[in-house]
């Protein structure tokens, strides 16, 4: 209460000071309530100024440092903070299913689909995208390594029974996963015990991938991130360098839809999502690097329309998934 | 390893921001929680302690199981609870330190209580027999039973503050391990940092806040054992 009052910038005669102090009071008063700190006397500052927006994403878009570029300068020009909580895809909508998160961030397209056609995600955006790559120990004991064709690398994984580590937690990269394995049409009793589900975040699986000298599906921006710390190579490409179109990575973004739950902070929630879909939004994705090496390639900004990019993809009845 | 050192001292500086605010975070709501368990612990145990009362020994076994309770489960029921969609939603808890306050007071007060109810009903019947004879209200005896108990009741003020500061499954579910994007802490505590930055690869920092918190948690017995000496003499 006390650092909030003397924080109030504007403050030149007594009466002026008075009144603010009434109007801190007041809006201390309701931001206690509401459970939030800072609330801005400043009336040139636009209305959602001192709110927290609740961003609920995955491990990967936080994990590289990508969204601390993004938030710092949106929290800057409008005076509001961006509060982060990295879960996975599929903790992550489900954080905005109970109304908790006000904006989600995420790369499963077939799950903000659902997520879209049950009605509690509005305004989808296409972000950005990178792509996936099969990571594994430099002895590439499935000689997998130059394989143009993910499922054929999957394929020789399993037939060589080589160690492989899922992440196993219904994440964006899981779901990815396991619509490769598909692919394979391999039946469950082929998997045997080279085949491990983590149930971690995409570096501790790099990690444990490590360690036990096997295979995994990764993200490339994670795995750049953490180039440092893993001896893990990558074998098979993705379309960024080129290869397999089936390890196509794409992120995209929606608010909660307010009419669900009528706490979200819908207002925000726009704001963000039409800043980071702005051309500066999309140049701080594009200059992104680590490594030397860009992670992100955006998306958002392009001159043609792109309708499928705010409804589920298949919802005209077209069959081009 | 010396030039391991060194690169952890250079580091340092830059990410003092980072870590300052995560030890803030973390002694704010470990302490916070553990001085409102103990204020609702203490009482329980003595009236547990002294009443003598139909299921009385189901009332302690659950206290006991209480103990062991896993710290995920009970940042499960905690989002549950202060999730929008839950009992408290309206009090907009969810990824707030009020919410790991929340969970750790949960996880630590049975903690603070089984512990207490041990020291207190050691206390020797003679003791508070005494206390009645001299003409003692029962405030008084109660008083002169935590007096005699100190030394058990600070044992489980630490063992529910050990409980509270290194759980990291329930303050990970409902606070969201959030830090700004100029790296202050708002929901991370040490504990849900060291697990990140191991996910991230970045074992130093791991280590340096593990080490930390090996520390904090030294210091704070310190203090309480020297409290604990300091009631005596005086006492």
């Amino acid at each position: 209460m006390q650092s909030y009052f003397i924080r109030a910038p504007n403050v030149v005669s007594v009466t002026i000071q008075r009144r603010e102090v009434i109007a801190g009071i007041v809006s201390a008063a309701a931001a206690g309530l509401a459970g939030c700190v800072a609330l801005g006397g400043d009336s040139d500052r636009p209305a959602i100024s001192g709110e927290t927006l609740t961003l609920t994403t995955t491990t990967s878009t936080y994990d590289t440092g990508l969204l601390e570029e993004l938030n710092a300068p949106f929290e800057e020009r409008y005076g509001v903070t961006v509060a982060t909580v990295s879960q996975g895809t599929g903790a992550a909508i489900e954080s905005g299913r109970s109304g908790d998160s006000d904006v989600v961030m995420v790369h499963a397209r077939s799950q903000e689909d659902a997520f879209i056609e049950e009605g509690y995600a509005i305004n989808r955006r296409d972000l950005m995208f990178n792509d996936f790559i099969i990571i594994g120990d430099s002895d590439d004991p499935a000689e997998i390594s130059g394989t143009a064709d993910a499922v054929e690398a999957f394929t020789q994984i399993a037939d060589s029974e080589s160690t492989f580590v899922s992440r196993g937690d219904n994440s964006g990269t899981h779901t990815q996963e396991l619509e490769i394995w598909d692919e394979t049409g391999l039946e469950d009793v082929n998997f045997g015990e080279w085949y491990q589900e983590a149930g971690q975040g995409m570096g501790d699986v790099i990690t444990q991938t490590g360690q036990s000298q096997g295979y995994t599906l990764s993200d490339r921006g994670t795995y750049l991130s953490m180039s440092n710390e893993t001896d893990l190579e990558i074998h098979v490409e993705g379309p960024v360098e080129g290869g397999s179109e089936l390890l196509a990575n794409p992120y995209g973004i929606f608010a909660i839809n307010p009419a669900v739950h009528e706490n979200v902070n819908y207002d925000l929630a726009m704001a963000y999502i039409g800043f980071i879909t702005s051309l500066e939004g999309e140049k701080i994705i594009e200059e992104y690097t680590v490594e030397g090496e860009q992670l992100f390639f955006p998306e958002a900004i392009a001159a043609e329309p792109n309708f499928r990019q705010y409804v589920p993809e298949q919802w005209d009845g077209s069959n081009n998934g | 390893m010396p030039l391991e050192l060194h690169t952890l001292v250079a580091g340092f500086p830059f990410e003092w921001n980072y870590i300052r605010s995560i030890i803030e975070v973390s002694l704010y709501v470990s302490l916070t929680a553990v001085v409102l368990s103990t204020l609702v612990s203490v009482p329980v145990a003595l009236f547990v302690g002294f009443k003598e009362f139909r299921g009385k020994t189901l009332c302690t076994s659950i206290i006991n199981t209480g103990m062991g309770f896993p710290s995920v489960v009970v940042g499960l029921l905690v989002l549950f609870t202060v999730s929008n969609d839950g009992p408290l939603g309206s009090w907009d808890l969810v990824f707030t330190p009020e919410a790991m306050i929340i969970s750790q007071f949960v996880l630590a007060a049975p903690v603070i209580t089984g512990v207490s109810l041990a020291a207190v009903s050691s206390v020797e019947q003679n003791v508070r027999d005494a206390a009645y004879a001299m003409g003692g209200t029962r405030f008084d005896v109660a008083l002169v039973t935590i007096k005699e108990a100190r030394y058990g009741i600070a044992t489980a003020v630490l063992a529910g503050f050990g409980r509270a500061i290194s759980e990291v499954g329930s303050v990970l579910i409902v606070g969201g391990n959030i830090a700004g994007s100029d790296g202050t802490s708002v929901t991370r505590t040490l504990t849900t940092a060291i697990q990140l930055e191991a996910r991230q690869g970045r074992f130093e920092t791991a280590m340096i806040l593990g080490a930390i918190l090996v520390v904090l948690v030294l210091f704070i017995n310190a203090i309480v054992v020297r409290l604990g000496n300091g009631g005596g003499r005086y006492g």
